[in-house]
């Protein structure tokens, strides 16, 4: 918009006055105000009071940290894509040479693995090849070609003809999609293993022209317990994370993108199929007023976030003050204090919420008193409670639970504080309350920074705590028919739509949802915590 | 000035009498649950969800039910007892592989490995829920034989939880493998021999955490039995009481069996808690 000076502004009359004060405000005062940032240097910060101080570190934030750690991000992804292709490149080129370069056996082996190790003299490594060949040739012919090729339709025979009898040779979309991610995995395994047997020949060869001792079976056996250690000691937990956790993960990050639910088993009712990004769509479809999907989803994120929020902070700050207290100079019997709240750390979880779920009962023990002394019974956390008491109630217990936790892991870090902040703060006069928000408070946060953010994260998935106390109660009506409450979180929401409805579809989009939401939030608090970047300031 | 000395002694007292007082009421608040819990299992008057806390007519009734026949509840607490011994022998050994390799050596998968199993951990556990189940199902191991895919399950990927492990390595100096292997050992022997002897505290208390995880086990447990008696462990079948149509007549046993579970794991919890507590701390510190 155009400037105008004094004069000209004074001739202008009085309605477009008030429309040049309106776009003034809008174009030039608020984003000077909000979006434009002068870097001070030390001495000009120092000068400004607290909130200009505050309004400083918030712009300081926004305007120039976050978009400094989406442009490191943005590098550091492009960095990848390049070192990948380069990496893809460079595969390719080492094949292209060994062969042009290599010997009869060397050529021989990009066709019968193990053959350039077992005219080498490495009987154990061929064995190993040759084995591996043979098992993943046999299993592609057996079944893993079968699922394969079924991978990109999920099954055509469906399990029921039209007269709703079972088929004989039915196909059943769950196998086909789950053998058919496990045949993938295989086979980049054999990929990666073929590419090994040919880097062997490679070396040795090398080996040979520089006229060194090429390694025996015997070297093999002995670098299983020393060089190699750690792959003996990492084989295990890694082949046990591979198949228990990655495949089932990979599995149900592709269940999103298809019909799998109640109606579409897969295997007795109807086959399911790919349905690209649908099930997205009925969580997002905003337009839609009565698509309860994206209604519901919307409330149970911001009770998730809300949630996550006061369970990490009150056990936070409130664990910390029992932890002060136990540790206070003075005061005898701390193991004792200590002992009965670690008490309750022992106690199966399930124990103590299931039985506080019944102290807390309409016709429980603490209504029991309320009525004794002549009050009213409360609906705590019940079908007929309101949502506001529901959630405080689970809160307040969630702190209960905590702080003894809190309180174990604060004592440790409160005892190595050192001393002498404490007494020259109280020297220059400074009282408790100042000493614990400018010496205790900074450097837990410090210390505990990390800890706080997987906290939080734990917290959006405290499935316990909230299935077992309330199970997502109160459920109205127009939540019931997704089969969500209010206080459910996103974790218990697809406990009960993959358990209770079977439908796995939506779980599964919640999921990865889940996933990104605790991916992004650490990722940036990582990115602008202290510990991680100003490692030295309390030492 | 001798005034003021005694001014603050005052002051001093004042606060800590105050303190004691908030510490006394703490201690009633976390404690009475269980007391009231207690209170319940001794009482054989109405088995059902009753208001008072003082039993009705004390009795042992109820132990002796969760003993007697009737009941599945011996082969629940066997069940998890199971469990929780083959998972925290296999859990510890799965975790120190990890850790120590992670720690100890530098290769050049590490970080892309370490990042991997980070990401994994950022998804919620229950999507690989029904995967599993149908895994176990293929391998017979669910229903009422559900106990040795608990035992699978709460193993197999317990890798991923290096974390608390691999920090107490990284304290560990380095100098230590140097000498011995100087002096001709293996890795596999300074692992063996110099290494886990001085990682005792923090064997302890991975074999502790991961012995007293199975107890409450509840949502992979109750998925895997699937309503199936036999298969159920302590959390499932407990909790199966307190459905609206059994809790009044069970209320009172689940009281019962909730004493019963948490008795051992409070004892050996208490004898353990120094290294509960170095564990507890030393993870937090490195995040």
């Amino acid at each position: 918009m155009e400037k105008l000076d004094k004069d000209s502004y004074l001739k202008l009359s009085k309605w477009k006055r008030f429309v040049y004060k309106f776009k003034y405000f809008f174009l030039i005062t608020i984003p000077r105000v909000f979006f434009k940032i002068e870097i001070l240097d030390a001495l000009s910060y120092l000068k400004l009071n607290r909130w200009q101080k505050l309004g400083y570190k918030i712009k300081y934030f926004y305007l120039i940290k976050i978009p400094r750690f989406f442009k490191n991000l943005g590098l550091k992804i492009w960095k990848g894509i390049k070192g990948f292709g380069l990496g893809v490149a460079h595969f390719f080129k080492n094949l292209f040479v060994t062969f042009k370069e290599g010997d009869k056996f060397t050529k021989l082996s990009y066709l019968f693995m193990g053959v350039g190790s077992f005219a080498r003299g490495q009987i154990l490594r061929g064995i190993l090849f040759a084995l591996m060949e043979i098992v993943f040739i046999l299993y592609m012919i057996l079944t893993g070609g079968y699922y394969l090729g079924k991978l990109n339709s999920l099954g055509l025979v469906q399990p029921l003809d039209a007269d709703e009898n079972l088929v004989a040779n039915a196909d059943n979309s769950f196998r086909i999609l789950l053998y058919g991610v496990l045949t993938i995995f295989f086979i980049v395994a054999f990929i990666y293993t073929w590419y090994l047997n040919i880097k062997q020949n490679r070396i040795n060869e090398q080996i040979k022209k520089d006229e060194k001792a090429i390694a025996t079976t015997k070297d093999d056996l002995r670098a299983v317990v020393d060089q190699q250690f750690h792959r003996t000691l990492l084989a295990l937990p890694t082949l046990g994370i591979i198949v228990f956790t990655l495949l089932p993960i990979v599995f149900m990050i592709l269940v999103a993108f298809t019909n799998y639910d109640k109606n579409h088993n897969g295997i007795s009712n109807a086959l399911f199929g790919w349905v690209g990004f649908d099930n997205f769509g009925q969580l997002f479809s905003w337009s839609n007023g009565t698509n309860t999907f994206s209604a519901t989803f919307g409330e149970i994120l911001l009770w998730t976030l809300i949630w996550a929020f006061f369970a990490t902070f009150t056990n936070y700050f409130l664990g910390l003050v029992v932890a002060m207290l136990i540790n206070k100079k003075g005061i005898k019997l701390k193991k004792v204090w200590r002992t009965i709240l670690v008490m309750s750390i022992a106690v199966p979880q399930f124990i103590s919420l299931l039985y506080i779920k019944n102290i807390f009962a309409f016709d429980g023990i603490i209504n029991d008193i309320i009525k004794f002394f002549g009050g009213q019974p409360v609906h705590f956390m019940d079908d007929q409670a309101s949502p506001l008491m529901v959630r405080v109630t689970v809160i307040l217990i969630n702190i209960w639970i905590g702080i003894p936790y809190l309180m174990l892991v604060t004592t440790g870090i409160l005892m190595n504080i050192p001393a002498d902040l404490y007494e020259s703060a109280s020297i220059d006069g400074a009282n408790v309350f100042q000493q614990y928000t400018k010496i205790t408070l900074p450097y837990m946060l410090f210390v505990t920074g990390p800890y706080l953010l997987t906290s939080f994260t734990g917290n959006m998935n405290n499935f316990n705590v909230i299935y077992l106390l309330t199970g997502g109660a109160p459920h109205p009506q127009e939540m019931l028919k997704v089969n969500a409450g209010q206080t459910d979180l996103l974790i218990t929401w697809l406990f009960k739509l993959t358990i209770d409805d079977s439908n796995y579809a939506l779980g599964a989009v919640l999921g990865i949802i889940v996933f990104i939401i605790v991916a992004v939030i650490s990722l940036i608090v990582y990115n602008i915590l202290p510990s991680t970047k100003n490692e030295e300031a309390f030492q | 000035m001798e005034k003021r000395s005694m001014g603050m002694a005052a002051k001093r007292r004042v606060a800590n009498i105050t303190t004691y007082v908030i510490l006394v009421l703490i201690s009633i608040i976390w404690i009475i649950p269980f007391i009231f819990l207690l209170l319940n299992a001794f009482d054989v008057g109405n088995p059902g969800l009753t208001g008072n806390v003082w039993p009705e007519k004390w009795g042992l009734g109820n132990f002796a039910y969760l003993f007697s026949a009737e009941s599945n509840f011996l082969r629940w607490y066997f069940n998890t007892f199971i469990i929780a011994l083959f998972a925290c022998v296999g859990q510890t050994a799965m975790q120190f592989m990890m850790a120590y390799a992670l720690s100890r050596f530098r290769f050049k998968l590490r970080k892309p490995m370490m990042n991997m199993m980070l990401v994994l951990g950022m998804f919620p556990g229950f999507l690989t829920m029904i995967v599993l189940y149908e895994v176990l199902s293929g391998l017979g191991m669910t229903g009422d034989s559900a106990v040795p895919g608990l035992i699978l399950v709460n193993i197999a990927s317990s890798g991923m939880g290096y974390y608390v492990a691999k920090g107490f390595l990284d304290t560990m100096p380095k100098s230590l493998d140097e000498a011995a292997e100087v002096d001709g050992a293996t890795k596999f022997q300074v692992f063996y021999k110099v290494i886990m002897p001085l990682c005792k505290p923090i064997v302890i208390y991975t074999v502790l955490t991961s012995f007293m995880g199975p107890w409450g086990d509840f949502v992979f447990a109750a998925a895997i039995a699937k309503g199936a008696q036999g298969g159920m462990n302590v959390a499932t079948g407990l909790n199966s009481w307190l459905d609206s149509s059994n809790i009044a007549g069970f209320y009172k046993y689940f009281c019962a069996g909730g004493v019963i579970v948490a008795i051992p794991v409070i004892i050996l919890f208490l004898f353990l808690q120094k290294y509960y507590v170095e564990g507890v701390t030393g993870g937090a510190v490195k995040g």
